[in-house]
């Protein structure tokens, strides 16, 4: 959208912003985003936003890394290297399973929680180097920051986030970054 | 809010009994037909059957296998029936020992039935005192029918102890005739050097202690909770959180030493450190799961209106992790005994796979991978038919995984669920119903002067 101007209405308490969400959000306007210094609960269904659905990635990294595991320590121990576990030399990856049920435990977890931390970094479009999208320094310490595109419908946006207790109110240009 | 017991339900409960003691007496019928003079048929009979089974299966490695299994299981855990020949006319030793397990088999279901309804209410009782001494704030809406489950915990352990009472060493080896005296036939030095703990006087001077411990919080900790519902400030609150943290100390030990002397004694010369834990991950489970399903039942009729889904969303939660918990639990004690296979250690699996195949590893499927696919999802965990669902797996898995740890020192090879395990089942199922929906009916569903109460009822996930 090439929503130019939009406004940024601040806040200072969480339940302010609270429910001065639901009140833009009666309204029928768009929020755009909202940063906030710490994780406020229940904004996104506030919000409207859709579930998050890093509980099903989560599932498939730990299929994958259960793959991993079983695949490796079948390489390993017994193909490659055939191995005696315990006294068994039985070399059948199935009964020597509850050897590597600890590897594979832990390579489940290894790959669901890495890959589900790198996952939640990049769809927040985080990364390196990357030029914080924050526009008011003050959200990482104690104030809360609503922003609302504007479609010619500024005065009315302003009084209503007026009535919301907002502390500050400012129209600012956005450019484009992506 | 107040509760009482339908009709239907309580003539339903009698009808179990009533099924269940037929079933009982029938087992015991069964069992003492088979006597020294036709043992020797009975076992031709079973050895037709053995031997059609082995042609099909027929593999070279599994035979080998098998061999080798009996060699530990006859010369490490049963080191106890090297009966003369002379003493029983014409019975071989095998013969002998056959019979014994035949006459065994209902004591031991009996025993696993009455310790399994009674390890619910135990489990409950734990869980209980747990939201007390931690103040939960989620759990008081449930805390009536909590205290109806664990009413069942003194008329439950008084069975339990009883039935180990009369069954003697038909339960437990270590009480056979002898078995400490130098020179007897039956003497065994391992048990003999154990004899200052197991012993019968010891084993149910402990096993009262146990339970009058658990019966005493119980009543204190129901008392409280009533008097609290009239009270005008927080005075019996407090009592009951103070008497929960005590009773939380005194439960782990007791706990831990009744599962060594219940069921850890059958196999008198095998040992595991973690045996307690295991044990009390299984009542923790079980217990947690009934309380899930009564809430769900008396939700149904409208009883329980403050009890929301997030409540219901907790207990699965606590379900699907208590299973994963045994599941740890269970294995543990499994790879360290399998990797090491020490004999005198590893028997104890080796019995358990080479003749209780299905349940030993049906039991793993119930209680993991069950619980852990079905209660894996988040949305799931509030879908009230699929929690009864689930709970019935886990219930029905658990019953097992008792029967496993019971049958194979008792009745070895011979087991089966026939009549008179699902008779057993049936008598003390329908005990349980019966005991705790009439204490359930005995108090307002509500504990309403509860201080977290409030907390309670607008319980949010």
């Amino acid at each position: 959208m090439e929503a130019s101007k939009v406004i940024h209405a601040i806040y200072t308490d969480d339940d302010v912003l609270m429910s001065a969400v639901k009140k833009v959000k009666a309204e029928k306007h768009h929020i755009e985003e909202i940063y906030t210094p710490f994780p406020v609960h229940g904004l996104d269904k506030a919000m409207g936003l859709a579930p998050t659905r890093i509980a099903i990635t989560a599932f498939m990294y730990g299929c994958v890394g259960l793959t991993v595991a079983i695949v490796m320590m079948n390489f390993i121990m017994i193909e490659d290297w055939p191995q005696d576990i315990g006294g068994k030399p039985s070399f059948s990856y199935l009964e020597n399973m509850p050897a590597f049920v600890p590897i594979m435990f832990e390579l489940t977890v290894f790959f669901a929680a890495h890959l589900m931390v790198i996952t939640f970094y990049l769809r927040s479009r985080m990364w390196p180097f990357k030029k914080a999208e924050n526009p008011d320094p003050r959200t990482t310490d104690d104030h809360f920051l609503m922003e609302i595109a504007v479609h010619d419908n500024e005065s009315e946006l302003t009084s209503l986030l007026q009535d919301t207790g907002a502390v500050e109110i400012n129209l600012v240009d956005k450019e484009d970054a992506h | 809010m107040e509760y009482k017991i339908s009709n239907r339900l309580r003539m339903g409960a009698i009808i179990m009994v009533v099924l269940g003691l037929l079933g009982v007496v029938y087992g015991f019928m069964d069992a003492n037909s088979v006597t020294e003079d036709n043992i020797s048929e009975v076992i031709a009979a079973e050895h037709h059957g053995h031997g059609d089974e082995h042609a099909t299966e027929g593999h070279g490695d599994e035979h080998a296998e098998e061999a080798h299994g009996e060699e530990y299981g006859e010369s490490a855990s049963h080191v106890d029936d090297s009966h003369g020949d002379e003493a029983h006319g014409g019975m071989t030793k095998h013969e002998e020992h056959a019979l014994h397990q035949i006459h065994n088999r209902p004591y031991s279901a009996l025993y696993v039935a009455a310790f399994f309804f009674f390890m619910i209410a135990l489990g409950v009782l734990a869980f209980y005192a747990i939201q007390y001494a931690a103040q939960a704030g989620w759990s008081p809406v449930l805390f009536r029918v909590m205290e109806g489950i664990t009413s069942y915990v003194l008329p439950g352990g008084l069975l339990v102890l009883a039935i180990a009472f009369v069954a003697d060493s038909h339960l437990f080896v270590w009480l056979k005739e002898g078995v400490t005296e130098v020179g007897h036939e039956n003497y065994d030095k391992l048990v003999a050097g154990k004899s200052g703990w197991l012993n019968k006087t010891g084993f149910f001077i402990r096993g009262l202690i146990f339970l009058g411990g658990w019966s005493l919080y119980r009543y204190f900790s129901r008392k409280f909770s009533l008097a609290q519902d009239t009270a005008d400030d927080n005075r019996n609150f407090k009592k009951n959180f103070r008497i929960s943290a005590a009773f939380l100390v005194f439960y782990i030990y007791t706990e831990s030493m009744m599962s060594w002397d219940w069921i850890m004694s059958v196999d008198p010369h095998w040992f595991s450190t973690l045996f307690g834990w295991y044990v009390f991950a299984s009542m923790f489970v079980s217990g947690i799961t009934v309380i899930a399903m009564i809430t769900i039942y008396l939700k149904s009729k409208n009883l329980l209106e403050f009890v929301n889904d997030s409540h219901i969303h907790d207990l699965a939660k606590f379900m699907f992790a208590i299973s994963i918990f045994w599941t740890y639990l269970w294995f543990s004690q499994f790879m360290l005994i399998w990797y090491a296979d020490i004999p005198e250690e590893v028997t104890y699996f080796v019995t358990r796979i080479e003749d209780y195949k299905l349940p030993f590893f049906g039991m793993l499927a119930m209680n993991f991978i069950f619980p852990l696919l079905l209660l894996m999802n988040s949305d799931y965990k509030r879908i009230n038919w699929f929690v009864i669902m689930t709970g019935i797996v886990i219930l029905c898995g658990h019953y097992i995984d008792v029967f496993n740890m019971i049958m194979p020192a008792t009745v070895g090879p011979r087991w089966s669920i026939g009549i008179p395990e699902i008779g057993s089942i049936l008598l003390f199922g329908g005990l349980f119903l019966f005991i705790v929906f009439t204490a359930l009916g005995k108090a307002p569903l509500l504990a309403k002067r509860n201080p977290f109460m409030k907390e309670s009822e607008h319980f949010h996930y």
